[in-house]
């Protein structure tokens, strides 16, 4: 079961392996000449004003909030629809289709609860 | 895999191999493989945008070196870039930034092991095939993140914010978008959804019924977004972000979430071909005398796609991104995951 895995780990290792030599090869190449100018961040020329913890929108957290929620109901969409087929083939696709459906409906509930609320909008 | 096993049994030196011992050295051999096209389609992509571009735009795009269109350009490019210096800001978090890039490459890498180029050629036969592939595509969210906040740049940082946001919502249309063909097909496995589409461009998912036909369209605009390309390239506006996340990055760290880019524009071309545009089956049945090279060029004609919009239309505002997302894509992916189990249901056809 787990040595099907094994291709990924050697995908890994060579793709590090690869990333680690041209970083080798453009240490060797490259020029170092740090200044104080150089280093210092890029603000578009002038000097960098204020700490980089700004303020954030509020609604990226929300939008992390909503993502956690929907990608909860892909990860369980997900056993259903591989068994989906064989369900209809062994006659029970309608109840397969009702309950998933009575899934999406409690989801779709929330969803436009939300879309009511006003989270969805980005003002 | 088993093609190569099979060949790596044929050569010299091989023959009185294990079988472990070939399936680890096939899978080493995959591995480089796999590497080599990444970068070899990203030298030729990026020379292919500028191309197109020019074009699009009524001029010609790089001429000069290489002498036949610029061929040479991306290559002398990627020389170039292997000889810059290598700044790290001093206000950076350096653990940080200097993994960042490596991250966001083995993100996008790391996807492409479950691509099935050709009947049995695959780097890794995973019966979770396509959930894999998602998966393992968000971890380049996490490396954009690194990124821009270990930049230590206010440029970077709202670059990454809205970069998360957007990947992290567009993931959800994405993976929603292939559900309808997952249940046609019954099974995750990469290689069993293309053996589904086996017979003529009719057999494609993509005709095969009028929900899916919705569910490919909005699996193409998701994988525009998802790659961070305009008209949705937020993370990376220049005339508002600079450069977004990869403001401060320089040399062979910025060439890494370049090559990412591309590999990743590849990639999400390469998974619409072979689940909705019928993998390295030819559109005529009984032509499919070279599978792999159908699925490129396939693959390469959804990659012209790709450029064609982005040089097309203009770069959408962030509330109309979220819109098309939330409101539009997640709804009608929904209808379309629905409208398709109904319809297998009333049509009594299986497979």
């Amino acid at each position: 079961m787990f040595e099907r895995f094994i291709p990924v780990l050697l995908v890994l290792g060579v793709a590090g392996a690869f990333s680690g030599v041209f970083l080798a090869i453009s240490f060797l190449l490259g020029p170092r000449r740090p200044d104080a100018l150089k280093d210092s961040t890029y603000e578009c020329g002038i000097p960098a004003r204020g700490s980089i913890q700004i303020r954030f929108f509020v609604r990226f957290f929300l939008v992390a909030l909503f993502f956690l929620l929907f990608d909860l109901e892909a990860v369980f969409l997900y056993p259903w629809v591989v068994l989906y087929k064989g369900l209809l083939a062994s006659g029970a696709g309608g109840f397969a289709l009702t309950e998933m459906g009575v899934f999406l409906l409690v989801l779709l509930t929330g969803f436009l609860y939300v879309w009511k609320k006003g989270g969805l909008e980005w003002q | 895999m088993d093609i190569l096993t099979a060949l790596l049994q044929g050569l010299p030196g091989f023959g009185g191999m294990s079988d472990q011992g070939l399936f680890i050295t096939g899978a080493a051999v995959m591995a480089t493989l796999m590497f080599t096209v990444m970068a070899l389609c990203a030298i030729v992509f990026t020379w292919m945008e500028r191309k197109v571009a020019g074009f699009i735009q009524s001029r010609y795009g790089p001429m000069r070196t290489g002498r036949w269109h610029g061929w040479a350009q991306a290559v002398a490019d990627m020389l170039k870039i292997l000889g810059k210096e290598d700044i790290i800001p001093a206000e950076a978090d350096k653990g940080l930034f200097v993994f960042a890039p490596l991250v966001v490459l083995l993100g996008s890498l790391l996807a492409w092991v479950a691509v099935p180029w050709a009947p049995g050629f695959v780097a890794a036969d995973l019966d979770l095939g396509l959930f894999f592939i998602f998966a393992a595509s968000s971890m380049v969210v996490i490396g954009i993140l690194m990124a821009g906040w270990a930049s230590n740049n206010k440029w970077a940082l709202y670059g990454a914010a809205r970069g998360a946001a957007q990947m992290v919502s567009y993931e959800i249309p994405l993976a929603l978008a292939t559900i309808p063909v997952i249940m046609h097909v019954g099974s995750l496995n990469t290689q069993d959804i293309v053996i589904a589409q086996q017979g003529g461009i009719w057999h494609w998912f993509i005709l095969r019924d009028p929900f899916l036909f919705v569910a490919f369209w909005m699996y193409f605009i998701a994988s525009i977004a998802e790659t961070n390309r305009g008209p949705f390239d937020m993370p990376e506006t220049e005339s508002e972000l600079v450069a977004g996340y990869h403001t401060e990055y320089t040399g062979m760290r910025f060439a890494f979430f370049f090559l990412a880019e591309y590999a990743n524009l590849f990639l999400v071309s390469l998974i619409a071909v072979f689940v909705f545009l019928g993998g390295w089956w030819s559109p005529i049945p009984g032509l499919d005398f070279a599978p792999a090279l159908t699925f490129v060029i396939k693959g390469i004609l959804m990659v012209f796609l790709n450029m064609w919009v982005r040089w097309t239309l203009p770069r959408v505002r962030v509330d109309q991104l979220m819109y098309l997302c939330w409101k539009v894509m997640i709804p009608v992916t929904l209808l379309c995951i629905v409208g398709s189990g109904i319809l297998m249901i009333t049509s009594g056809a299986v497979g």
